[in-house]
């Protein structure tokens, strides 16, 4: 391969990471409170509204049943209002936060209704209001979840990118359909599936290290 | 019944008889959309807790003992009654109120609850947080309840690393941060083993001895009552079939439900060997046998040899048992004497006639 295309395949990696990191942010920035709205808004539960949560449940289902590229293509009006342009990594981060939010706020629920109901009962008898409870024992307690959830959000988004670049976003998979595929250089295919599994394997890897660390449940003196 | 609620500073022996607890006429119902579907969990239930007192609640499970513990503390509403604590409807509280009202009653659990996030030290710290006072302040306060409860030495170690009856010291420790008047056990040691039981236990009689703290709690365990309570209320399908002082719950049990609570411990049922042999009706040879309870006082008298002497007659012991209950001896003899009818009239006369209770039960060969 040619230092040229080292060098793209090189800024295509980064742009990826920065969708991906972008989009990462922003939808835990949303999809947390979301997902810690509806873990605690049933019926008889810390924030009781189950009228918001069944709609916001439907909500959430409803964006994460529609297949990514056609997310997309549906959104282009709205990432044209927010970016000015439907075009290019930068554009791409409008519906992959789109698209993350709901995921994260539905993982982080699973992460949140994991923690054991004793612990907010407890809290409750100590006089914690709800935001305290939330604060000192629900978010502490799934911290290891959290971040295994995290974890699985970028996993996710770093799949998502690469379709991006089927609708003129930037990154990896742009490189891999405009070079390796549709000028049939097989090298520079290989090379980005070869980054985005070792980009794979690196998030998964640390997010596992990092929630062992945070889990003092099985710690043995 | 006195005023309810006299002034702080009255007498020993006045603040003795002061409800610090109370639960008038207090009913449960779990509505449903289907009348017959209704559960009731407890059923116009009056129950006083003395201040200073440690006072129990058994029954078993389902009874209603959790919920009734929970409208203390406000975790539960009642659907009629009131709960009123030192003077304060607690059912007439708002969330902000009860919340307020909350940090004057510590609670433990079965489970224990601590945070498996925090360590020891951080663990009884919580409430304090909660309550929003500062980390110097903090400290000061939890370091001697670590002491207290005897694990300053576990102090940054996780609940994971902890045993069970080390974890429910934290609890307890945690539960003590906030200087509450009233402590809740919520089947503190059923999760824990006899040993442990006994060590949580007595860490519990010397915290209400030396905090004068008042212990109400629920348990399906009478154990756990005859070595903690000093009243005790059995609880059956909703309702208080019986309350009293321990001790007079242990001699002179009424209810049915309190009978087997109580038989299960003290060795007042009829062993399985004996209830084989016994028969209703004398054949000729037979032996009479009676139970023989002893309350008070007369578990230290010599009863049986006197009433050998007495009588000229052999009394042979069974089986029996002698134990303590809130402080004072309490046994159960299963003996076999003669059974012509004219001694065993004499027999009954002379043991009735102490503090003891007598029972025949039948015959043996």
């Amino acid at each position: 391969m040619s230092p040229e295309m080292f060098q793209l395949i090189a800024s295509s990696t980064l742009d990826t990471l920065i969708m991906v990191g972008l989009s990462g942010l922003l939808g835990t920035l949303f999809g947390l409170p979301l997902g810690i709205f509806l873990a605690t808004s049933r019926a008889n539960e810390l924030f009781a509204a189950p009228a918001a949560n069944r709609i916001l449940g439907l909500i959430v289902n409803a964006t994460r049943s529609t297949p990514f590229i056609i997310l997309v293509v549906a959104i282009v009006p709205l990432t044209r209002l927010i970016v000015g342009t439907s075009i290019g990594t930068r554009a791409a981060v409008v519906p992959l936060t789109i698209a993350a939010i709901p995921f994260i706020a539905r993982v982080v629920e699973a992460a949140i209704r994991e923690v054991d109901q004793g612990l907010v009962e407890a809290a409750r008898a100590f006089g914690a209001s709800p935001l305290q409870i939330v604060r000192k024992v629900l978010l502490p307690e799934a911290l290891p979840a959290l971040t295994l959830a995290l974890t699985l959000t970028l996993v996710s988004l770093l799949g998502y990118s690469a379709m991006v670049g089927a609708v003129g976003g930037g990154g990896l998979g742009d490189l891999g359909i405009r070079y390796g595929y549709q000028r049939f250089m097989p090298e520079v295919m290989a090379a980005v599936v070869i980054v985005l599994i070792v980009l794979v394997q690196g998030v998964q890897t640390l997010g596992e290290v990092i929630a062992r660390r945070l889990d003092k449940r099985s710690r043995k003196s | 019944m006195n005023a309810p609620f006299p002034v702080r500073g009255a007498p020993l022996s006045d603040v003795q008889a002061r409800p610090l607890i109370a639960f008038a006429d207090i009913s449960k119902v779990y509505p449903s959309r289907d009348r017959a579907a209704e559960v009731v969990a407890l059923a116009n239930v009056n129950l006083e807790v003395p201040e200073g007192a440690i006072v129990g609640v058994i029954g078993r499970s389902g009874a209603g003992k959790s919920t009734l513990i929970r409208m203390v503390n406000g975790l539960e509403r009642p659907s009629s009654g009131r709960v009123v604590i030192d003077g304060t409807d607690v059912t007439a509280l708002d969330e902000r109120g009860l919340r307020e009202a909350r940090r004057s009653i510590g609670m433990i659990f079965q489970h224990f609850n601590l945070l498996s996030s925090r360590t020891a030290f951080e663990n009884i710290a919580l409430p304090l947080e909660i309550a929003g006072l500062g980390k110097a302040e903090i400290t000061r306060r939890v370091e001697p309840l670590l002491a207290m409860v005897g694990l300053s030495d576990k102090r940054d170690r996780y609940p994971a690393e902890l045993s069970g009856g080390q974890k429910q010291r934290i609890g307890i420790a945690r539960a003590l941060a906030t200087k509450p008047k009233v402590l809740l056990s919520d089947e503190a040691t059923s999760a824990l083993d006899p040993e442990t039981t006994d060590q949580i236990l007595a860490l519990l009689k010397t915290i209400n001895a030396e905090l004068k703290l008042t212990i109400l709690f629920i348990t399906h365990e009478m154990m756990v009552v005859k070595k903690l309570a000093d009243r005790v209320a059995v609880l059956e399908g909703g309702r208080i079939v019986e309350q009293g002082t321990t001790y007079e719950i242990f001699a002179h049990p009424r209810h049915e439900t309190t009978r087997r609570f109580i038989g299960a411990i003290t060795g007042s049922q009829v062993p399985e060997w004996l209830a084989a042999k016994l028969r209703p009706r004398r054949q000729p040879g037979d032996s009479a046998v009676l139970r023989v309870g002893f309350i008070g006082g007369d578990a230290d008298q010599p009863v049986l040899s006197r009433l050998s002497r007495n009588l000229g007659i052999d009394v042979n012991i069974l089986h029996g048992q002698v134990e303590t209950i809130a402080g004072r001896p309490f046994g159960s003899l299963f003996i076999s004497v003669p059974a012509e009818p004219d001694d065993l009239q004499r027999i009954m006369t002379q043991l009735a006639a102490g503090q003891s209770m007598v029972e025949q039960l039948g015959y043996v060969a």
